[in-house]
């Protein structure tokens, strides 16, 4: 009975959140309404029993993805009016795409049967008696360890080009110069001079 | 009140992915918005995923959106690299003038 409500409340707000992100005027409030979706969807994982990942969602999504787009909403000084521009003239056709998709997906929704060997198909079934991260621990390091790497590699490669796209050398900055420093010697920097007295360095 | 199942969650996730489509058709003019609109399809996936995974027992698919995660991640922090460098040139982020990045 409470599951239930709390399905209907996630969901609700998850789909009334989603279509503000997509139609909100100002960037910004598109931001906050993802997050909002976000959480709502986490909401939803933990109905699911999988609340590790409902964990991760709040934490990479909310906490990294959804600030990383803040930053670069207020970063660009983007003209909010002329944003919204032309949304009326693509919304039909928008539209009708998304009608078609969504009557595509409830054809396929309706006449979907599960298998009678899905059961036995399983390729890692849920161990009794310990928590959803316990038992995601268990298979995730040792039947699913190359993919795991292989993700890890994923967003190595991410920030690499992530900083090779954004930065940039101005021209004209002084900058700190690490080699020139450790690599200047004694001789560069003094001369000793042998001083006659009364007769000064003269120059 | 109805009792929750499958289909329920799966309905969500084609809600979701729909209005995630819409999204990307309508902002013509905000590439961020469509970068969002993406990261909702990914959400919609998740959803999917851990739907199933959840209902017929298995934990596979629950990692499998461990990694869709992963990836979302970082094509969202490639996305917005791109769209700041995209912003330096041309001084706005509307998708019409896309086609000048080609070299």
């Amino acid at each position: 009975m409470l599951a239930s409500l709390a399905f209907w409340a996630f969901s609700g707000v998850a789909i009334v959140s989603a279509l503000m992100v997509v139609i909100a005027r100002n960037p910004v409030r598109s931001v906050l309404f993802l997050i909002l979706a976000f959480f709502s969807a986490a909401g939803l994982f933990v109905l699911l029993g999988a609340e590790f990942l409902a964990m991760l969602l709040i934490v990479v999504y909310v906490g990294a993805v959804a600030v990383l787009f803040l930053f670069v909403v207020m970063m660009l000084d983007v003209d909010f009016t002329e944003l919204k521009q032309g949304f009326l003239e693509y919304a039909p056709l928008g539209a009708i795409v998304a009608l078609i998709l969504a009557i595509e997906l409830a054809m396929i929704g309706l006449t979907w049967r599960a298998s009678e060997q899905a059961e036995a198909l399983r390729a890692a079934v849920m161990p009794d008696g310990v928590s959803n991260v316990e038992a995601l621990g268990m298979i995730l390091y040792d039947d699913y360890i190359y993919f795991f790497q292989a993700s890890g590699l994923v967003l190595l490669v991410a920030m690499i080009g992530a900083i090779v796209l954004t930065l940039r050398h101005k021209p004209h900055v002084k900058r700190q110069s690490v080699s020139a420093q450790v690599g200047r010697r004694r001789e560069d920097a003094v001369e000793l001079v042998d001083v006659k007295p009364g007769q000064g360095i003269g120059e | 009140m109805m009792e929750v199942g499958l289909g329920h969650y799966l309905a969500v996730a084609a809600i979701l992915f729909t209005i995630g489509v819409f999204g990307i058709f309508v902002n013509r003019k905000n590439v961020i918005v469509i970068l969002m609109s993406v990261e909702l399809i990914l959400l919609s996936v998740n959803v999917n995923l851990v739907a199933f995974s959840s209902f017929l027992g298995d934990l596979a698919g629950q990692v499998f959106a461990l990694f869709v995660l992963t990836v979302a991640a970082a094509e969202a922090a490639v996305g917005l690299a791109i769209l700041v460098v995209y912003f330096r040139n041309r001084g706005d982020i509307s998708v019409e003038g896309v086609n000048l990045m080609k070299g």
